[in-house]
């Protein structure tokens, strides 16, 4: 077990995991606050309209709400084909 | 048009024993072969499926308050109310980045055990047990408050009886089903939720040919540009970064949530979970908006208010207009099932808290044999059960919504913190735990009581001495900055070398609690 520890391979594994979590709340938080600072800091622009009648900020309060849930489906997808075959590989090795 | 409410609605009674005795049914068909442990009461046996705890997490998750309170928002304050319903589905992928994986690999019955599991049980447990039951009291006070508003306006049924049948029946599920019995309630509720705010939806929208911009044109034409673009909710960044903190954190160090993990056998059914849930809330909350829409069209601003204040009563009268009594009394029963399904989730939450964290594992240190912990674990729930409905009628006409912020505050800067550090930081020490969930809860609770919705609306004081709703933007780095402190001056050596150890079973989930030894 202290030799699984000490490999380079759990090591990169586990930073590999937090360097992809975080580039992914990166872009949540860019996402979401971008989303309400625009509607803080630049009224105008979230009032103007699309077509007739939608405006900018309804489209994107539909547009963090898809973003939100794409994000997730991405990291299931990073999850199972990256990251849970390292961890069956290095199952292996206990 | 007449709307029938405060009067006993023969089909609203009818659908709601319906509801009652479904899943009174599947409760009792799934848990009948139940083991009868500690473990199995608060983990349902641990062989939930990830889609079914995606459908219970949703069903955990969306709240009376968030169908008629957020639909209600969206009939009077227009725009807002879709920029409020964002905030609450944002938490949920930092919740599968940081939190999902790790919590189910470490923890057995609460997230508490996760931050317990390489440091002091003692100290861990009682700090995070406190700020964990603090955050399921304030969250159900407010739920209890609503409910019983709800409930009276809606069945006609006076305050004081609607709280005492919502625990009643909450108990029922609870103490004899455990977690197995509320996971079912939950995906029952949430389909039904579901399934009535598809059908609302869609009722509305053929009224417009089926097109939202029909609707939003109308709504523009009625009331003007205003209800299309944003109003009062955000008054300015710093305001605004606070409650996105609140909002996405907090979902972080909701134990009712994160107890959920716990029922799924592992780390991958954990994740699906997450995907699941995300997909339902976030579909509900994309769908709402239409629904608050259509009713300030088709009803009228008057008309809504005139009904209850802040527009809680849109989407029923919205549903009995577009479907007559039967759709009301449909709609009214799913609202009844929503508030059972919540209040049930924390009822568990609070008795993993009280009887597993408190009771056997600090007071008795552990020593207790598997019948002693599943009657504390029974006897818990039923004394929070008592409490909920004595609070519920306590809080009567009290503004309650300050509660909910207080939940979500405390649960982002203290619970949120100690398990994130927990799970990343080495050298987080016991008492850097124990300084960061005081000082983040602390401060939480101080500035919530300073901030404009106690200082303005509930005491009517001309000015908040703090100036923002949501106190996240300082209480939360206090959290980091008291842990980090705590734990350079008394390190902890034991709980380093754990953390080494402990890697195989975070990140390989090699050693975690399996569905079987549950």
């Amino acid at each position: 077990m202290q030799e699984l520890l000490n490999s380079d391979r759990f090591k990169n594994l586990i930073r590999k995991r937090w360097t992809f979590s975080f580039i992914m709340l990166m872009v949540l938080f860019f996402i979401y606050y971008g989303f309400v600072f625009t509607i803080a800091l630049n009224k105008e622009f979230v009032a103007q309209k699309v077509g007739t009648y939608a405006t900018v900020g309804i489209i994107m309060s539909i547009a963090v709400i898809l973003a939100a849930w794409f994000l997730t489906i991405i990291y299931v997808i990073w999850a199972n084909k990256v990251y849970d075959k390292e961890v069956e590989e290095l199952k292996k090795m206990l | 048009m007449e709307y029938k409410f405060g009067e006993p609605n023969a089909v609203a009674i009818g659908c709601f024993i319906l509801v009652v005795l479904l899943t009174f049914a599947v409760t009792w068909f799934v848990s009948r072969k139940q083991q009868q442990s500690a473990g199995s009461y608060y983990t349902g046996g641990g062989g939930i499926s990830g889609f079914q705890n995606g459908l219970a997490l949703a069903g955990d998750y969306m709240s009376a308050a968030s169908f008629l309170g957020i639909s209600g928002m969206v009939a009077l304050q227009g725009y807002d109310g879709m920029i409020y319903a964002v905030g609450w589905i944002v938490g949920w992928p930092a919740l599968m980045f940081l939190i999902a994986e790790p919590l189910r690999n470490l923890g057995k019955y609460s997230f508490a055990d996760v931050v317990a599991s390489r440091l002091k049980e003692g100290p861990i447990r009682t700090a995070s047990a406190i700020t964990g039951l603090l955050v399921v009291v304030s969250y159900t006070v407010a739920q209890m408050v609503g409910s019983g508003k709800l409930i009276e306006l809606m069945f006609g049924i006076p305050y004081v009886m609607a709280e005492i049948i919502v625990g009643t029946v909450m108990l029922m599920y609870v103490v004899f089903g455990g977690m197995l019995a509320t996971t079912w309630v939950q995906i029952i509720k949430a389909c039904l939720l579901l399934f009535g705010v598809t059908i609302l939806a869609v009722l509305a929208l053929a009224q417009f040919g089926f097109n939202p911009i029909t609707l939003y044109g109308e709504v523009q034409n009625t009331y003007g540009e205003a209800m299309l673009n944003t109003g009062g909710l955000i008054k300015g960044p710093i305001e605004a970064f606070s409650l996105g903190l609140a909002l996405m954190f907090g979902l972080l160090g909701l134990p009712h949530i994160l107890m959920r993990f716990f029922t799924v056998p592992d780390a991958k059914e954990a994740r699906k979970s997450v995907v699941y849930a995300t997909t339902f809330i976030g579909y509900f909350y994309l769908i709402i908006p239409i629904v608050g829409f259509a009713a300030v069209v088709l009803l009228s601003k008057n008309a809504i208010t005139a009904v209850g204040s802040g527009g809680n009563m849109a989407a029923p009268m919205l549903a009995q207009f577009l479907g007559g009594t039967p759709f009301l009394g449909f709609i009214s029963a799913v609202a009844f099932a929503t508030i059972l399904a919540v209040v049930a989730g924390l009822a568990l939450a609070a008795a993993s808290a009280l009887a597993n964290d408190l009771y056997i594992s600090t007071f008795r240190k552990g020593k207790a044999d598997e019948t002693e912990k599943l009657k504390a674990a029974r006897v818990a729930t039923m004394i929070y059960g008592v409490a909920a409905v004595g609070l519920g009628i306590l809080f009567k006409g009290q503004n309650v919504a300050f509660l909910v912020a207080l939940a979500f505050s405390i649960a982002a800067s203290s619970n949120f913190p100690a398990l994130l550090l927990s799970i990343v930081w080495k050298k987080f020490s016991t008492t850097g735990a124990v300084m960061g969930i005081l000082f983040g809860g602390l401060s939480a609770l101080i500035l919530i009581i300073l901030s404009p919705t106690v200082c303005v609306t509930l005491l009517g004081n001309e000015a908040a001495i703090f100036p923002y709703k949501f106190p996240t933007i300082i209480s939360l780095p206090l959290a980091f900055i008291g842990s980090f402190i705590g734990s350079i001056m008394v390190p902890d050596v034991e709980a380093q070398e754990k953390f080494e150890q402990q890697k195989i079973r975070t990140y390989l989930g090699v050693g975690s609690e399996g569905a079987s030894d549950h």
